[in-house]
């Protein structure tokens, strides 16, 4: 059922007003070669009912694990509210304001998150959301290649603890600009950027430095030492940060002595459920001096006729429903749903909130690290201060000790051997505010007996 | 009144964090702890709720208004899909979760790619793109790296038509092609003369959407198509349209070798404000090795069938991955639930209903004296109409119109797309409205129509009834005001 209202009256009026006898005269346009006719893969039609009850079987064989993974998706409590006023019809089946006036509350509800998200990461301009952290990375990649437009020859430098998927996500959207990407090892003991390794770039070599903070690891950088080589080696630097650790750790904006040019990250941990990955929605911010040639939406406060203020679209000459071709991105979307989740659940939390979120998830992930790191043969993978996450290595191989805890629904982390394997067997875990003392223990006690 | 105008320093919102604050001094280097006091919203639970309650009543939306936004399909987006995609299995289940939590998840997003290649007469698909601008840099990417694996190096030029969506030709020059723009004719179908002179050993592909953005179906595709293949090029469908067509033609019948579907648009999961959409490609066998990862897969294991995930292993020409994990997962569980409340017959009606809407539309906008950009052409889901005789005559733009359709109580068309038609309207009523909508949108157009021949200025100066009148978009870019800051107010 299309969810049609049309009665067989007001069918046959329709088809007179048109002039044709039915509704497949309509389509005689179309050659009688391409018409398909039947569909075969699409069952028949269910009710709403058993649709339900369909999904909620299949959404429950998925449910009621313990997760302590993180690795760019991040398990937080969700205020009530956050969803119950995203999903009010006029937030969640509205459009792109492209009509502003009819559209103020989408429209001011984005400049708030633009002003949030620009005192989070000390930097001076946000845009409305772009996809997900890892192609916001590869926007601000682009968008430092349309800054300096004198690039070619110089290297964008991409660490390889960043997240590999971002890596990945990163090598497949700036494949076609001719944009040099160039991987930087990370050193074995600290796990933070080799600073050996940047040695062999000269000055001018550098369009860009990518800092993740905290990196994939959890392993926090020197960013103010990171920040401070790149600016004179007149590279523009590119911080991604989860925007959790923002409360706890110095902003991008402040980063060394001049401060990060761009920062990007996963706006995802904000009050949006980790649900298979998706929808997020990835955050960027900038100095001033590039708001030019940022890439998605940008909402901007002016005035009506009556001089009273209101809020609209603007800089739109960057994007491609006006510039076609010579567009900052062919992005048109971004993510306004969860832009609006995120929006309340900064309203809700506020500094002091957010705050007390990232220093639990801090202290707890210590607190469970020190219980394992007691059990033989399992160590810090890396000797740097940690955020909410650590690498751990492992006596034995990840995928074992993840079957094993299967038993107890716990899946005590990501195995980092298929990503890493120089590192053997080894484990990424996380623990947020979700967890009590009660679920450590159960972890604990279950990682014991896998090692017995 | 921004969230921050109401903030009162030391109020909080006291349910929504951990009861204290865990000292970390021991645990994060001083020189990496953030100093710097933000300046978030110092707000409660009660002064959010509201704040931003009220804030929603400002917008138009499809759950309280008629909004005919061509080329947007903004149709009714059924409350039972967003229920079954927010179960808490589904909500909780990490990206990253073993296979053994993620059979129910996958399961679903199997049998969606199945569906999609039923509707679409495609033999691939990934549905990894998060919006259709990405499905379209999945597919012109998958065009390149296809000539490229056949050590074809010259073909550096992407077709588009004059109509097209901004986005294709900003995705091509995103892929490093060169653009060739060729015109459409007064009867809306592209311009076959003007499409020979410019294919040549140098396309790599062409761009389009059938039904069109003038809103007709492009009669000639099955000679565009020859041409197109015959030169060694290949054909992308922009599924922006798709609505139109959905069940009664395959894109795969009409010689497309990839295309992206909008499944916030032609499967009703909602537009949220712009975004989160939903961009999977499909593709014809030639390009199956370039499918974008990940994809889900199915094996029987003794008697067992379980579901896994298809990675660069398994597709080694792959394009890549283009997300963190796998698209908009949410918004494909929403396509899923409404794939199985339509079912096959339920697809065929969304292109009749449409199309039916569309037609009559457009009939009765006809019979009341409206401009009609292609009088002799039969509407798809939507159609154009062109003020540019009510320009002419009482200086009053379609945009003027648009604006004073708010005050009526419907969102406006989309104006001024595609760019050839001047003063244009392009119209999409979409299925799920009723003809008594429709009837009182048309009243709604003719009084304005009256409107502007005895009192323009009403309409010129509209909107008039909405929380703020017309917007001055200059000064928002002259005067650039994009954040709060303590203090600055206008």
């Amino acid at each position: 059922m299309a969810f049609i209202p049309h009665t067989q009256q007001d069918i046959a009026a329709m088809l007179a007003t048109i002039g044709v006898d039915s509704i497949d005269q309509l389509f005689d346009e179309i050659p009688e070669a391409l018409r398909a006719g039947i569909l075969t893969h699409v069952p028949e039609e269910m009710s709403e009912m058993d649709v339900l009850r369909l999904m909620s079987d299949r959404a429950a064989s998925d449910a009621n694990v313990s997760s302590f993974i993180g690795a760019g998706a991040y398990e937080h409590h969700i205020p009530s509210a956050v969803w119950d006023i995203a999903t009010r019809g006029e937030f969640m089946t509205a459009y792109t304001p492209y009509q502003a006036e009819a559209s103020q509350g989408t429209l001011q509800l984005i400049y708030e998150f633009q002003s949030m998200m620009t005192q989070l990461t000390g930097l001076d301009v946000a845009n409305a959301s772009l996809y997900d952290g890892a192609t916001a990375l590869a926007e601000a990649i682009l968008m430092a290649a349309r800054y300096n437009k004198r690039f070619a020859g110089k290297k964008v430098l991409l660490p390889r603890n960043i997240h590999p998927h971002y890596l990945q996500t990163v090598k497949t959207i700036v494949a076609h600009q001719g944009i040099e990407l160039a991987e930087i090892d990370f050193s074995a003991t600290t796990g933070q950027i080799d600073l050996a390794c940047l040695a062999q770039f000269k000055p001018d070599d550098v369009l860009a430095v990518v800092i993740a903070q905290p990196n994939f690891f959890g392993v926090m950088e020197d960013v103010d030492a990171m920040t401070d080589w790149a600016k004179s080696h007149n590279a523009l630097v590119i911080g991604v940060v989860n925007p959790t650790s923002l409360a706890a750790l110095k902003p991008p904006g402040q980063w060394g002595t001049e401060g990060a040019d761009i920062a990007v990250g996963e706006g995802q941990p904000l009050g949006v459920p980790v649900a298979s990955g998706g929808p997020y929605f990835g955050f960027m911010c900038a100095k001033q001096a590039l708001v030019r040639q940022m890439p998605g939406r940008i909402v901007g406060r002016t005035t009506d006729l009556d001089g009273k203020e209101g809020y609209t679209l603007t800089l739109q000459a960057r994007e491609q429903h006006i510039r076609r071709g010579k567009a900052t991105s062919n992005i048109c979307t971004n993510q306004g749903l969860t832009v609006t989740a995120a929006t309340i659940y900064l309203s809700l939390l506020g500094l002091e909130g957010l705050k007390r979120v990232a220093n639990d998830c801090v202290v707890k992930t210590h607190q469970l690290v020190s219980e394992l790191t007691k059990l033989p043969g399992v160590e810090l993978l890396f000797n740097s201060p940690y955020f909410h996450e650590c690498a751990l290595r492992l006596p034995v191989d990840g995928h074992v000790i993840q079957q094993k805890m299967q038993e107890k629904c716990i899946t005590p982390g990501l195995n980092l051997q298929p990503y890493f394997p120089e590192f053997g067997n080894a484990l990424l875990l996380c623990v947020t505010e979700t967890k009590t003392d009660a679920d450590l223990s159960c972890y604990v006690d279950a990682f014991k007996a896998c090692l017995k | 009144m921004t969230i921050f105008d109401i903030s009162t320093t030391g109020r909080r919102a006291t349910a929504q964090a951990p009861l204290n604050i865990a000292n970390v001094d021991d645990l994060i280097p001083k020189a990496l702890q953030r100093s710097q006091e933000t300046i978030l919203p110092e707000v409660s639970e009660l002064e959010v709720v509201r704040h931003y309650t009220r804030l929603s009543q400002k917008n138009f939306s499809i759950d309280t208004h008629f909004y005919p936004l061509g080329s947007c399909t903004m149709k009714y987006n059924p409350r039972g899909a967003h229920h079954a995609a927010s179960m808490p299995g589904f909500k909780q289940r990490h990206p990253l979760a073993p296979l053994v939590y993620s059979q129910g998840y996958l399961s679903c997003i199997y049998e969606l790619q199945e569906f999609i290649k039923d509707v679409t007469g495609m033999k691939g698909v990934s549905l990894t793109p998060m919006a259709g601008a990405q499905g379209e840099f999945a597919g012109v990417a998958m065009i390149k790296a296809y000539h490229l694996s056949r050590g074809d190096f010259v073909r550096d030029e992407i077709i588009v038509p004059s109509a097209a969506h901004g986005t294709n030709p900003a995705t091509a020059v995103m892929c490093g092609f060169k653009v060739k723009e060729i015109p459409v004719k007064s009867d809306g179908d592209v311009d076959l003369e003007a499409l020979k002179q410019v294919v040549t050993e140098r396309t790599a592909g062409i761009m389009l959407t059938n039904p069109s953005t003038c809103g007709v179906f492009e009669r000639d595709i099955e000679t565009i198509s020859k041409m197109i293949h015959k030169a060694g090029g290949l054909l992308y469908y922009d599924g922006a349209n798709l609505n139109a067509i959905l069940g009664r033609v395959k894109p795969g019948d009409m010689g497309f070798d990839v295309m992206h579907l909008n499944l916030h648009k032609t499967f009703a999961t909602p537009h949220g404000g712009g975004g989160p959409g939903s961009g999977p490609v499909a593709v014809g066998e030639r390009l199956l090795p370039f499918l974008p990862t990940p994809i889900v897969g199915k094996q029987h294991q003794s008697e067992k069938v379980t579901y896994y995930w298809l990675t660069e292993k398994d597709i080694p020409q792959s394009i890549g991955r283009l997300s963190a994990f796998m698209g908009n997962a949410g918004i494909l569980l929403r396509a899923y639930a409404y794939s199985l409340l339509l079912g096959r017959d339920g697809m065929h009606e969304v292109a009749e209903f449409s199309t039916l809407n569309a037609n009559y539309l457009l009939k009765r906008l006809e019979q009341a004296g409206f401009k009609i950009a292609y009088p002799t052409r039969r509407a798809s889901h939507e159609f154009l109409i062109s003020f540019s005789r009510e320009a002419k005559e009482y200086k009053v733009s379609a945009m003027d119109v648009a604006k004073r359709l708010l005050d009526y109580g419907f969102h406006a068309p989309t104006t001024y797309f595609p760019l050839l038609v001047p003063e244009c309207f392009l119209i999409e009523p979409t299925e799920t409205e009723s003809k008594e909508i429709i009837d009182a949108f048309v009243e709604a157009m003719i009084n304005i129509l009256d409107e502007i021949k005895s009192n323009a200025d009403i309409v010129k100066k509209a909107p008039h009834s909405l929380p703020v009148k017309r917007l001055d978009d200059v000064k928002a870019v002259k005067e650039l005001d994009v954040r709060w800051e303590s203090g600055k107010n206008s």
